[in-house]
């Protein structure tokens, strides 16, 4: 493990993703990447009385989805990195109170997915563990219910605003394995270009994922055709084109091989989700439903994955803060 | 495109690529649908005045009628959808006041009955009655004073 | 049947025009400033019981009826009006009493309806 230029992590023995899961609700289970999911919910509340209970269930069953489809015991998993964008990250703490496995709960909003991986794959390389678990979900009933207004409001959303993805993605990273492999990692810095709407997390999210994207390219000496895939979390139709016009002003093209995990859960159109998909489990569920399966079948073979959240909450939207945005990239490959 | 580099030319570039909400079609439907709740109301109004009420008692049953159905409606998961269909129209008129108190009573029943329903009902509704009667008593004393 | 014969229909249009007018105000302010639902209704009950206070609001509902009563600024006009009744009664102590007498019917339908509709309904995901 080195690191390199000003931000970029470089592993010598790059960990393995060995196996991933994912479950979505209804809504995500009517859009176009519902096939690649391994579970698909028909009610939000699964059985639960809250939203929050329905939340900690799916985090709580997607872990054990994934300890189960891996193959090795739970006893074997050395620590687990989860959070989600509930204050406290209830869900993960209390959807993971039962696993009896030793629990780092992070926050970094969407981008925890990423996050989780990042520190997860230091802690493997670091000699600190074999077997790591990282997971994490969002339920768009809890993030409106805290995070916005009720949902029986009559509200209308205005067209760039985002919905919170019903769901849950999870990941275990072992050391000893045949691929996907994390190569490398940039955690990313807080960048924040002023943007207060809270609708429009895709433009206030954006800074921050070009600044990543582009200090990745710096350090790594690699250029965006290196990729198949360069893949961001939830930056929406419209975080995706200023994304990639900003990068372009930069002097990186890639509008050939660019896309954002928001854009492709759902259709736009039919689903009106405006601008698209948002939620620690959009990243998450997307990457561990239909990313990882694409590099399992050597479909594509080097992705970028860079998670974007926004670090807000209703208390600093109410007091007239800015949205610091932040993006974590991970470079998975064959 | 220039590269950007401040905050103020983000804030412009961001709106110029963020889409605009439909305001024609958003009027109108909110045009109509809020002359048509207004129209019940009037209709309300004149069958109470027939049945020869005064015109307080008239309005007042106006309201608790219209506050009635819009409970209703939001209870039953149908206010939302007229709300994101007509926006001001459903907002405006009094009914928007109703589902704004009905509406995070029923999101925070998961809370209990008294820190979450009796102690939310009035999150999205409580500053209306507090600008408005705070509003009322400062008219009541300028006019005891000053008039 | 006598009922319907009795109904002024220009009065009728003249309620759903004006009604309707001022529903588009609040939707401009919707679309075009990035005020919350809840500012926007504080905004309509103030400016109601301003104007009310004026003595302006109740020509429009003498022109619109319910087209000036039903939207929340003729809720803020109520208050001021039934304050300012209160005061002519009472004096001063009036100023306390009055809006809320006023509008005390829509205020307690508000809460007694949200309380009940907490009782029998669940909350339910959008479907847009």
């Amino acid at each position: 493990m080195k690191h390199v230029g000003t931000q970029t992590i470089l592993f010598d023995a790059p960990p393995t993703i060995l196996e991933t899961s994912s479950i979505v609700g209804p809504k995500e289970s009517q859009g176009p990447l519902a096939k690649y999911f391994d579970q698909c919910l028909d009610d939000e509340f699964w059985g639960e009385k809250t939203w929050e209970k329905a939340e900690s269930k799916i985090i709580k069953e997607n872990v054990n989805g994934v300890i189960n489809k891996s193959g090795i015991a739970a006893t074997d998993i050395d620590y687990c990195f989860a959070g989600d964008l509930l204050n406290q990250c209830i869900s993960s703490s209390f959807g993971l109170r039962e696993i009896n496995v030793p629990f780092f709960g992070i926050f970094g909003a969407c981008s925890t997915f990423v996050e989780s991986l990042c520190l997860g794959a230091v802690f493997i390389e670091g000699g600190a563990a074999n077997n790591v678990l990282c997971a994490t979900s969002s339920h768009f009933c809890s993030a409106e219910k805290q995070f916005r207004f009720p949902l029986e409001l009559g509200n209308q959303r205005p067209p760039s605003a985002q919905w919170t993805v019903t769901g849950s993605g999870a990941a275990i990273i072992t050391k000893q394995g045949t691929g996907p492999f994390i190569t490398c990692i940039t955690p990313g810095k807080i960048v924040d270009m002023g943007i207060k709407d809270a609708n429009n997390m895709g433009a206030a999210m954006a800074p921050a994922a070009l600044d990543t994207l582009i200090t990745h390219f710096r350090d790594t000496g690699r250029k965006p055709s290196y990729y198949d895939a360069i893949i961001t979390g939830d930056l929406g139709h419209i975080g995706k084109e200023i994304l990639t016009e900003l990068a372009e002003t930069k002097g990186y093209n890639i509008k050939a091989n660019y896309n954002d995990c928001g854009v492709l859960i759902f259709d736009k159109e039919k689903q009106d989700t405006h601008s698209g998909g948002s939620g620690c489990a959009c990243c998450g569920a997307v990457f561990s439903g239909y990313f990882f399966r694409q590099l399992k079948e050597k479909k594509i073979n080097r992705i970028l994955l860079i998670a974007t959240g926004a670090l807000m909450n209703s208390t600093s939207s109410q007091q007239g803060e800015t949205i610091p945005g932040i993006a974590h990239a991970i470079a998975i490959e064959n | 495109m220039k590269p950007i580099e401040t905050k103020q030319e983000y804030s412009n570039y961001v709106d110029q690529k963020s889409p605009n909400s439909p305001i024609l079609k958003n009027c109108f439907n909110a045009f109509w649908v809020g002359g048509l709740i207004c129209s019940i109301g009037q209709i309300l109004f004149d069958f109470c005045k027939f049945k020869g009420l005064d015109e307080t008692s008239s309005s007042s049953i106006v309201s608790i009628v219209l506050i009635g159905i819009a409970a209703i409606l939001t209870g039953l998961n149908i206010f939302n959808k007229i709300g994101k269909f007509a926006g001001a129209g459903s907002l405006v008129p009094i009914t928007g006041f109703a589902n704004s108190i009905v509406s995070p009573a029923i999101e925070y029943k998961s809370e209990g009955y008294v820190m979450g329903v009796g102690g939310k009902m009035f999150t999205v509704a409580g500053p209306v009655l507090v600008f408005g009667i705070s509003a009322s008593v400062i008219i009541g004393i300028i006019y005891t004073f000053f008039v | 049947m006598e009922f319907f014969q009795s109904i002024d229909w220009m009065q009728m249009l003249r309620c759903f025009v004006v009604g309707g007018l001022i529903c588009i105000i609040g939707q401009i302010l919707i679309d075009k400033t990035k005020l919350t639902p809840a500012r926007i209704l504080v905004i309509f009950v103030t400016t109601g019981a301003i104007l009310g206070g004026l003595g302006i609001y109740k020509y429009l509902i003498d022109f619109a009826g319910c087209g000036a009563t039903v939207p929340l600024t003729g809720f803020g006009a109520n208050l001021a009006k039934g304050a300012i009744q209160e005061v002519q009664n009472s004096g001063l102590l009036g100023a306390f009493i009055g809006g809320v007498k006023m509008s005390a019917g829509g205020i307690a339908a508000a809460v007694f309806f949200g309380y009940i509709a907490s009782l029998i309904a669940k909350p339910k995901i959008k479907k847009q």
